[in-house]
């Protein structure tokens, strides 16, 4: 079973959950490590009955007007949502880290669920956050040779040039 | 892997976390993999051999490309190579409002459009805090069911065809269009429906509807037993499924499996009996599980599973309330059609709702639903504008594409086909 909120004995300080700050979101808790709480954090949540990694995908806040944070995190360019499941007892959790776009490296969840494989690949691919220790740092969407990472807001809509591995030009 | 050797307990799901070359994952780049004509291998020697499988390859289900590592006729690793499909829909789906998302994210999965317009629907009714009247519950519960059905036809054709039984292409394929039949009169269109929008259903249901939706419940079920027949007990069809692509639950859990492959290696687990969403807490169905985890029985799963959603179906008919079949609230409702002839308001109402669209409060939300294929989540971040911010669909089939290699190794070629079709991949869904 899940540990219960500890409420913190002054009310002033934000309950927290793993020792992570926490937020509530319908249906499910929202846990807000940082980079360094993040790894040990999910070895506390798969211990504690988190079967799968059901989702992880990134988000950048870049032209966000400014999301509500629980108090003591601190808002960074990048996301990283992390959707874990727990079977019985059904209930979910999410984990939002916040990844600085100075560094915007996180470790790999691959050594406790290797199923993120292809979700962080995504996430690289997408934002350009890098998964230290990634067993397979490719992309997996966009060609190879691709620049930039698309899904980021300062990645344009149709100004790129489609481009085409070894295509022959038009004339 | 023969049917009756189960894998060690204790160790159940040791082979997923391999890193190195012992793991069945080929984990090299799309270049090396290329490099086709540079290898130098005598035909008649032992080495090992990178063959390239796909993406153009009638039996990849579209355009999967399947990295192998042969041995003679054996597999030794494997990777599938995606994004050929690639369209950026997350992206556009930034630039769409809330009530065109609908059309985006419909051609995801194209085999089973209805879900991924619902899961994106209660989304942006989460971020809204809007409830959808019982009725749009029921009418959405049951035009799921409905899909479900003709998806896991599609499945029931296309698995019997990769594996030789090619009058299945037809048998599955009529049941799947007297199903789409039905969708098509319900919501214009055979798929891509953009049917289930935010606050309700685009339209109520045809009068006659009940006949129509009987009539094809009547149909279903002898020829459902006639599948059953012809391929359950057929000693080739098994040959080809039993003990093939066997994968136990543990790995399944940790690869992040879901659905039918998840289910099939005996593991209960299904979002409608135990994590409700829609009316499924007050419908009586069973979740089928199978025992091995092989190709054959996520095939029993899929075809068991069709009979339960039309048990599903008709439980909807009876149960089907009267009332509106969307939302009147006029912040996320276009007016009636007959109202714009007659009124000046609702015909700007009307443009507006359709050019600027309604705004969503700051918020980001995560909702999931059991799609065919296994679980479909939407995580939305709303920024308080007409767009989502960003809009992540979680694809089922593109985290159960990773169970394919270690379904592989050690499989022969003709395995590799008979598994990349028991996986049901929808690359659309993949790709995204």
């Amino acid at each position: 079973m899940s540990p219960e909120p500890e409420t913190a004995a002054t009310p002033a300080e934000p309950a927290t959950l793993y020792g992570v700050v926490i937020s509530d979101s319908p249906g499910q808790v929202v846990l807000h490590p940082s980079v360094e709480q993040y790894l040990p954090t999910i070895e506390a949540m798969k211990a504690d009955g988190y079967v799968s990694v059901i989702d992880l995908c990134g988000v950048d806040y870049l032209t966000h007007g400014g999301r509500s944070l629980p108090e003591g995190v601190a808002p960074e360019r990048f996301e990283i949502v992390v959707n874990m499941i727990a079977h019985t007892a059904p209930r979910r959790a999410r984990l939002r880290v916040q990844v600085a776009e100075s560094d915007p490296t996180v470790p790999t969840l691959f050594d406790l669920f290797p199923g993120v494989e292809a979700m962080e690949r995504e996430a690289f691919d997408m934002f350009g956050v890098v998964f230290e220790n990634h067993p397979d740092p490719t992309r997996i969407l966009m060609p190879p040779d691709w620049d930039g990472h698309p899904l980021r807001k300062d990645f344009g809509v149709g100004s790129v040039p489609v481009q085409f591995k070894g295509a022959a030009a038009p004339r | 892997m023969t049917l009756l050797e189960q894998p060690d307990p204790i160790n159940a799901a040791e082979r997923v976390f391999r890193r190195g070359d012992d793991s069945a994952v080929l984990r090299i780049s799309e270049a090396d993999a290329e490099m086709v004509e540079t290898v130098d291998i005598d035909p008649l020697s032992d080495e090992p051999m990178i063959v390239n499988m796909g993406p153009v390859h009638p039996s990849t289900h579209g355009v999967l490309r399947l990295v192998l590592e042969m041995q003679g006729e054996q597999v030794l690793r494997s990777k599938p190579v995606i994004g050929y499909l690639h369209t950026g829909m997350e992206k556009t789906g930034e630039q769409l409002s809330y009530l065109q998302g609908g059309t985006n994210v419909t051609r995801m999965d194209y085999a089973s459009p209805l879900f991924n317009e619902l899961v994106f629907s209660l989304a942006t009714e989460e971020l809204l805090g809007i409830e959808v009247p019982p009725r749009a519950q029921w009418i959405r519960t049951m035009m799921c069911e409905l899909n479900r059905i003709s998806s896991h036809m599609l499945f029931q054709a296309t698995n019997g065809m990769d594996v030789g039984a090619v009058s299945m292409m037809l048998y599955g394929n009529r049941l799947r269009e007297e199903t789409l039949r039905i969708l098509e009169k319900i919501t214009g269109l055979r798929m891509n429906h953009n049917y289930i929008r935010p606050g309700g259903v685009a339209v109520d249901l045809h009068d006659g509807w009940r006949e129509d939706i009987a009539g094809l419940m009547d149909l279903l079920p002898p020829l459902i037993d006639e599948f059953d027949e012809l391929l359950t007990g057929q000693p080739i069809f098994r040959e080809r499924l039993q003990g093939v692509g066997a994968i136990n639950a543990e790995e399944c859990l940790a690869l992040g499996v879901t659905g039918p492959i998840l289910r099939g290696s005996g593991y209960a687990w299904d979002l409608r009996r135990d994590m409700p969403y829609l009316n499924y807490d007050e419908l009586d169905f069973d979740v089928i599980v199978g025992t091995y985890g092989d190709c054959f029985d996520r095939y029993a799963v899929r075809l068991n599973e069709a009979r339960e959603s039309i048990k599903i179906v008709q439980q909807c008919m009876e149960k089907m309330p009267t009332g509106d079949y969307r939302l009147q609230d006029k912040k996320v409702t276009p007016p009636p059609r007959a109202r714009i002839d007659e009124s000046m308001e609702a015909l700007i109402h009307h443009f507006k709702i359709f050019t600027e669209g309604f705004k969503v409060p700051e918020g980001e939300v995560y909702v999931a639903v059991e799609s065919p294929r296994g679980e479909l989540g939407c995580y939305m971040v709303s920024d308080g504008g007409a767009h989502p911010y960003r809009m992540h669909i979680r694809a089922p089939s593109f985290v159960n594409l990773q169970t394919m290699p270690h379904m592989m190794q050690d499989a022969l070629v003709a395995d590799v086909v008979a598994i990349i079709s028991s996986v049901d991949p929808v690359l659309g869904e993949v790709d995204r």
